[in-house]
């Protein structure tokens, strides 16, 4: 792993009351393992010896505010109790190649990218800070630094038995030389911080329900807005009556924004026409959306999407899909099988839903816009309300705050567009804030999609020939400048991806279903569907072939060897470290032990964004068709754990993502219209039906960190197909599991 | 006529709309933002607050209801700097992912040991149907059991 120091963009130290403040800006660290390290960290060292992190990364609920602090203080040698974290105001620029950027940080939250990127850069920034507190130790004490030593917050001078504390040195230190070039940094081994549990840093605030998330935000003689939009996909506003809304007692302003198409960068959602309602309180905007009368014309009311997957399948099954790729020879492979498998697995488009519906706060004025938001992506946000306002990215202030839960929804800023429009109607503050029924209506859907499988099997029980076609909605459908089904295909097949991958003949065929859903990212995009269907499939292949499913998958990687991987979470696939992460879920999860007529296991394993995982789970089935997960048994490679304790909850809660989405979650359309409106008809998982019993197994590793965000889902959903066939002889073929089992 | 009511033991009184949800008034009249907007449907329970000590969907409960009463919302739970034992135990136990969701999960869950000081696994399940988008199930069930000690200790 090498570091440049790259002096141009150098970090910047100042001296601000005594305290120390140091600002590591973007691209001051680049070519970390040859790609730009897109983080910025801001460390101010007080008197009083406290340090206050800023971090560029957005915390979601994925821990970032607990892990990227633990990477600064190991280096910089400092109680960690004493260590807070804050978000960052970003200065925004746009570069002179018109590339909008911060100048601090890139931000935001996604991909599983946190760790990664921060890793080098946030221990470079306290090895520095480190660095320059002991120059003026050692300045103030007239001895040669190298007799310096640190120990938890003070500079220590063993042999004059003389310490000062950090705090003391801060206003000095920030005047001293920053180092020139990369400073050498603790070897693992002697890591005190990385690799212990940490609790989460804003835990006393969240249970004392501090003013932490986007919708809790305030600023004086703020208005409240709330919008209606048209039920059916891409409708139109033929007529509006606002006269009884505008009766309202509160109510202030009725605006009608119009629709914006998606551009191809920030905001690849479309902006449908809609009514946004101002009032002095949201209980009167509220009443007033009830007041307005409204007639939308056109859309797309001919869309059911039952209609439009039967369709794409029927294209799928003639051989009329996209041939996407093609290895081997398949057709051969398939004539002289033993044995040929085939099934078709079907999953739904489902919502995000974080639980803090979306929301924008916002000012606009002629001096500029001040926009508060949980995004995840901060600098998207300061782009979009720039474009949408016509004014310089310079004008535009962006004030990120805490996530109530992100799962993709915040990649995208429609509602800050939303927002930013209504302010500048309104003059004043405005904070908008979605009903969930608007949430759920105007979501970036995950893509569903029918899966059909196809598997040649020798008569030796070796899998030689794999087809894999799929019909989706594409999640680049409006968002990838290319609309053709070539480019809509690459965000949807899994090319690159085990078990297929280690066939020697296969194929990927492609169909786009038509609708005007709009489609995004959502946690583990793309693997989140196919980590289920491959895997689930992969285990009636290795029925078929008489096998073990463990036994059957540990032979197909084989000896441990690594191959190519050419895409996020490449560049490599190591089928040792997966086999290692499913024998490690299958050695503590008890698998091949007898279990009680009614139960049974099943076993799972997903390699995305640069991990590894394998879940073993156990089920018993119940009268009536429910199920209860009784215990799942994780093996997770993800290389260096920065905190094994965020390892453990991430993983938790990406079990639980999975198993609530499988339960019962179902985006349908019916005459243009999404039916799901809110959690009675789009349930979520409450904790009698949650898995509780939830063991993380972690492999050590040297391994360069990688994130933990997403990796665990993926594998989930098979594991828990698989144990539910192991416990009443189904397969379930189709996502959600609903009644199936009834 | 004015509905007048104690909030975390102060008196406050409102004149507005009857029908509004005491959760706007908690949280635009008298900015008490612990208490969380999820569904507005009594769905979700991110909005759980105390009404005369028990939990109620304050997104569901019209202001005409409360007259005469006495609503806690989670800014109304520790005494001072000592934080109510499920607030305790949910640093202790480190539950919160997004956190969103987990005011209203406590506030909840001092229902349920208020009204059963030691639940078993199969009465949290049949009692708390709270939601919570990150997941974070297992580690409340151990918060659950864990307030009940730090309860029960607390009266020893
Ligand atoms: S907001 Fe009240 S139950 Fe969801
Ligand atoms: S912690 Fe995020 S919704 Fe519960």
């Amino acid at each position: 792993m090498t570091i440049q120091l790259d002096r141009r963009a150098f970090l910047r130290v100042t001296a601000v009351s005594g305290a120390m403040v140091l600002t590591m800006p973007r691209g001051a660290i680049a070519a970390i393992d040859g790609a730009a390290a897109d983080i910025g960290l801001h460390i101010r060292l007080t008197p009083d010896n406290r340090l206050t992190i800023r971090t560029a990364t957005t915390e979601i609920g994925q821990g970032t505010n607990t892990s990227i602090p633990m990477l600064i203080v190991e280096e910089l040698d400092f109680p960690f109790d004493r260590t807070s974290v804050q978000n960052m105001v970003p200065p925004i620029r746009r570069t002179a190649e018109g590339r909008i950027e911060s100048q601090v940080f890139a931000g935001g939250a996604g991909g599983s990218t946190a760790i990664a990127a921060s890793y080098d850069a946030a221990r470079q920034t306290g090895a520095i800070a480190r660095n320059l507190l002991m120059q003026e130790a050692a300045a103030r004490w007239s001895v040669p630094i190298g007799e310096l030593t640190t120990a938890d917050g003070f500079v220590v001078h063993v042999a004059s038995k003389r310490r000062l504390a950090y705090g003391a040195l801060a206003g000095g230190a920030a005047g001293r030389p920053v180092p020139t070039g990369p400073l050498p940094l603790k070897p693992r081994s002697e890591h005190k911080l990385i690799g212990t549990s940490q609790k989460q840093k804003e835990a006393r605030a969240i249970v004392t329900g501090e003013r932490l998330f986007g919708i809790d935000q305030t600023m004086p003689g703020m208005l409240h807005a709330v919008m209606l939009r048209a039920p059916v996909l891409d409708a139109s506003i033929a007529k509006v009556d606002d006269s009884a809304a505008r009766a309202v007692p509160g109510v202030r302003h009725v605006i009608r924004l119009p629709a914006i198409a998606p551009d191809s960068g920030f905001r690849n959602r479309p902006l449908a026409e809609g009514v946004a309602v101002v009032a002095d309180s949201r209980w009167a905007a509220l009443k007033g959306r009830e007041a307005l009368i409204v007639e939308w014309a056109g859309g797309a009311t001919a869309e059911n999407s039952d209609e439009r997957i039967a369709a794409a399948w029927a294209d799928l099954v003639a051989g009329k899909g996209h041939r996407v790729s093609q290895t081997g020879d398949v057709d051969a492979a398939f004539s002289a099988a033993a044995k040929v498998v085939e099934a078709r697995y079907d999953a739904p488009m489902v919502a995000h839903a974080p639980m803090e519906p979306q929301n924008t706060l916002a000012h606009v004025t002629a001096e500029g816009a001040t926009v508060i938001t949980p995004t995840q992506q901060p600098v998207g946000v300061a782009g979009t309300v720039a474009d949408v306002l016509g004014i310089p990215i310079e004008k535009v202030k962006v004030v990120t705050v805490r996530c109530g839960g992100g799962f993709g929804r915040r990649l995208y800023t429609d509602m800050v567009a939303e927002a930013a429009l209504i302010a500048k109607a309104v003059g004043v503050p405005v904070k908008l804030v979605w009903t969930r029924e608007c949430d759920m209506a105007t979501d970036l859907y995950r893509p569903g999609g029918a899966h059909r499988f196809r598997a040649a099997i020798d008569a030796g029980g070796t899998l030689t020939g794999w087809d894999h076609g799929i019909a989706s909605q594409s999640r680049r459908y409006r968002s990838a400048p290319d609309q053709g089904i070539a480019s809509l295909a690459t965000s949807e097949v899994a090319i690159h991806d085990h078990p297929g991958a280690l066939v020697p003949n296969r194929r990927y065929d492609y169909v786009p279903i038509d609708s005007a859903a709009p489609r995004g990212a959502w946690r583990a995009p793309g693997h989140n569907i196919n980590g289920w269907t491959m895997q689930a499939f992969l285990d009636e292949v290795a029925e078929a072939a008489g096998q073990d499913p463990l036994a059957f998958r540990l032979a197909m990687l084989g000896e441990a060897r690594d191959l190519p991987y050419e895409t996020h979470g490449g560049p490599i696939f190591s089928t040792g470290r997966m086999a290692a992460v499913l024998r490690l879920a299958a050695a503590k999860g008890d698998w091949g032990k007898p279990l009680p007529k009614g139960s049974g296991r099943g076993i799972a394993g997903h390699f995305s964004f640069g991990s590894y995982v394998a879940h073993v789970v156990q089920v018993t089935m119940k009268p009536g068709g429910a199920f209860s997960v009784d215990r799942v048994t994780s093996g997770i490679d993800c290389g260096i754990v920065v905190n094994p304790n965020g390892v453990a909850m991430q993983n938790e809660g990406a079990i639980n993502d999975a198993l609530s989405t499988a339960l019962g979650q179902a985006i349908t359309i019916r005459g243009g219209q999404v039916e799901q409106s809110n959690f009675a008809d789009y349930p979520m998982m409450r904790i009698d039906r949650a898995a509780t019993l939830v063991e993380t197994h972690i492999v050590p590793s040297d391994a360069p960190p990688r994130g933990m965000g997403e990796p665990s889902l993926p594998p989930f959903t098979a594991a828990l197909t698989n144990a539910i066939h192991a416990a009443s002889g189904k397969r379930i073929r189709s996502l959600p599991i609903g009644e199936q089992l009834a | 006529m004015a509905i007048r009511l104690t909030v975390n033991g102060k008196q406050q009184s409102y004149g507005g709309d009857p029908d509004m949800p005491l959760l706007w008034f908690l949280r635009d009249e008298l900015d008490l933002i612990g208490t969380k907007f999820g569904c507005g449907i009594a769905s979700c329970g991110a909005c759980t607050v105390h009404v005369a000590g028990e939990a109620r969907r304050s997104c569901s409960t019209p202001m005409s209801e409360l007259d005469g009463a006495k609503v806690t919302t989670i800014e109304g739970m520790a005494k001072g700097d000592r934080l109510h034992p499920v607030q305790q135990a949910w640093i202790d136990e480190d539950v919160a992912q997004c956190g969103y969701c987990q005011t209203g999960q406590i506030m909840a869950v001092a229902d349920l040991l208020a009204r059963n000081p030691n639940p078993s696994d199969d009465e949290i399940d049949q009692s708390l149907n709270n939601l919570c988008r990150c997941g974070s199930y297992a580690r409340l069930r151990k918060g659950v059991h864990r307030a009940a000690a730090l309860m029960k200790g607390a009266k020893a």
